[in-house]
C-alpha cells in the first residue's frame, strides 16, 4: 500500500511520519508517532475515546484520515501536562473522575475545548460538551463535577 | 483500497464510478474503511467551494462540505440550528457534513429530513441546474447509493420562522440515534396551510415525505381536529424498519403521537 509523509504540529512540536493510504489518525498517532494517549474504543465514532483537538475543534481520530492533519495543529491528552498536571487533570484526580480511566483522555480533550471557549459553563453545558464521550463505568457525575470545579478554580475571584 | 484526492469537485465527479465512494466528513465512510468493508476506491476533494455559506434571494446556498458545527455557528441559519444540534455529539458535529447527511443510511440522516421538508434542492458536481432533494433521495432509495457528488444545497428560508419545526425522538439524551425524526414546513396564508411539507426520518430507507399527512393539512388551519386527522394517517404509505432501537410495530404505534406533539407545538406558535 502506498505511503505518504505527513507533517503536522503535535502538542506544539513539529512531527513527521509516513502514513499508509487509508490509515486513520488514531492508528497513525499511536503506531506511527508513538502517542498512546488517544484510545481505541469502537473504531466507528460512537465512544469518543479517541477524541483529539485539531485546529481548536474536537475530532474523532478514528474517523479522520491520517493525512488530513497535514500542516495542521493536533492536541492530545499527552500534551496537557506542562511540568505539572493540567488543572483539569488535577480536578479529575481530586474528584475521582477516572474509574477504569479508558475514556479519560477523550473526556479531557472535550473538557479542554469547552473551558477554552466558555470559562463559566453550566452543568448543562458540560453535559452537552461530553455528550460524545462514553464512560462505560458510567462515572459521569464525578466527571461533570471535576470539569465544573476546574472552571470555578480558573475564574478570577 | 485506494484513496484518490482531487483539487476540484468537477475532477472528483469525473473520477466517480460504481466502485467508488465519495468521502466528505468521514463519519460514515471511515467506519467502513476501519472495518475493511469500504468501496475499493475512496474519492476525496478539498475544493474550497464545498465550504461556502451564501445568502441567496429567498434562502441560502450551502456547500455540501459545510459541517453541522458551521450551521450552528451561523446566526442567520438559526432555523436549522436545532436540526444540526440533534446530530451526533460535538466531535461528530465538527466533522459531519450536510452533503454526507443526504447519503447517511438508516437510522442516520436527520438533517436531510429537515432539508426535505424545506424543499431544498441539490446541485450535482459537474452538472448544471439544481435537482429537488426529494428526487436524489428517491433515487438513493431505489439504487442504494449514488455515483454522483452533491456540490451544494439550496435551502429556502421559511418566510415565517414559526412555519417550520423539527423533532428528533431518541432514547438517549443529549446524544442518541433516531427512533424517528420529523420535520414540518407549514406556510400559512390567511390562517390556512398552503404548501404543506412533512417529512419523516428513520421511517424508511431514506427520509420520506408523509403525503397522506400533507393532504390532510393542506388548506386547513392547524386546529385540534386537523391535528387529530393528521396523526391518524402519520404512517400511511410508510413501511418503517425494525432495528436495534425500535421495531417497525413500535415506530408505527408512536409516530402519530410524535407528529401530534410537533403540530401542537406549531399551533401554539
Amino acid at each position: 500500500m502506498a505511503k505518504k509523509p505527513v507533517t503536522f504540529m503535535l502538542n506544539g512540536s513539529e512531527r513527521a511520519a509516513f502514513a499508509e493510504e487509508g490509515l486513520n489518525l488514531l492508528e497513525f498517532l499511536r503506531r506511527g508517532i508513538g502517542d498512546l494517549s488517544p484510545k481505541y474504543g469502537c473504531g466507528q465514532g460512537t465512544c469518543g475515546a479517541c477524541t483529539v483537538i485539531i485546529d481548536g475543534d474536537t475530532h474523532l481520530a478514528c474517523l479522520t484520515m491520517a493525512d488530513a492533519v497535514q500542516g495542521r495543529k493536533v492536541e492530545t491528552a499527552s500534551g496537557l501536562a506542562n511540568g505539572k498536571a493540567h488543572p483539569l487533570q488535577e480536578a479529575f484526580m481530586e474528584h475521582f473522575a477516572a474509574q477504569c480511566g479508558y475514556c479519560t483522555p477523550g473526556m479531557l480533550m472535550s473538557a479542554k475545548v469547552l473551558l477554552d471557549r466558555n470559562p463559566s459553563p453550566t452543568r448543562t453545558d458540560v453535559i452537552e460538551a461530553i455528550a460524545g464521550n462514553l464512560c462505560r463505568c458510567t462515572g459521569y457525575e464525578p466527571i461533570i463535577d471535576a470539569i465544573l470545579a476546574t472552571a470555578t478554580l480558573r475564574r478570577p475571584a | 483500497m485506494r484513496v484518490e484526492s482531487y483539487g476540484t469537485l468537477a475532477e472528483a465527479a469525473r473520477a466517480m464510478g460504481s466502485d467508488a465512494v465519495f468521502m466528505a466528513g468521514g463519519t460514515l465512510v471511515m467506519r467502513d474503511v476501519n472495518a475493511g468493508t469500504s468501496a475499493s476506491r475512496i474519492v476525496r476533494s478539498a475544493d474550497p467551494a464545498m465550504r461556502h455559506i451564501r445568502a441567496t434571494g429567498d434562502g441560502f446556498s450551502l456547500g455540501s462540505g459545510v459541517t453541522m458545527a458551521q450551521i450552528l455557528a451561523h446566526r442567520e441559519l438559526d432555523f436549522l440550528g436545532p436540526v444540526a444540534r440533534s446530530v451526533g455529539g460535538p466531535q461528530v458535529r465538527n466533522m459531519a457534513t450536510i452533503g454526507g447527511n443526504i447519503f447517511a443510511h438508516h437510522p442516520y440522516g436527520d438533517f436531510a429530513v429537515a432539508l426535505l421538508a424545506l424543499g431544498a434542492r441539490a446541485l450535482l458536481a459537474g452538472q448544471g441546474g439544481a435537482k429537488p432533494l426529494e428526487d436524489i433521495l428517491r433515487e438513493r432509495g431505489r439504487t442504494g447509493g449514488t455515483s454522483q457528488i452533491v456540490a451544494a444545497i439550496e435551502v429556502p428560508r421559511p418566510r415565517d420562522p414559526r412555519a417550520f419545526a423539527f423533532a428528533k425522538v431518541s432514547r438517549i439524551k443529549p446524544k442518541g440515534v433516531s427512533v424517528m425524526s420529523i420535520a414540518a414546513h407549514l406556510p400559512r396564508e390567511g390562517g390556512r396551510i398552503r404548501g404543506a411539507c412533512v417529512a419523516f426520518g428513520a421511517m424508511g430507507p431514506t427520509p420520506l415525505r408523509a403525503s397522506a399527512v400533507e393532504r390532510v393539512l393542506e388548506g386547513q388551519s392547524i386546529d385540534a381536529a386537523t391535528i387529530a386527522r393528521a396523526a391518524q394517517l402519520a404512517t400511511d404509505g410508510l413501511d418503517p424498519p425494525t432495528d436495534g432501537l425500535a421495531s417497525a410495530w413500535y415506530r408505527r404505534e408512536v409516530a402519530g403521537t410524535h407528529l401530534k406533539r410537533l403540530l401542537e407545538r406549531m399551533a401554539r406558535g
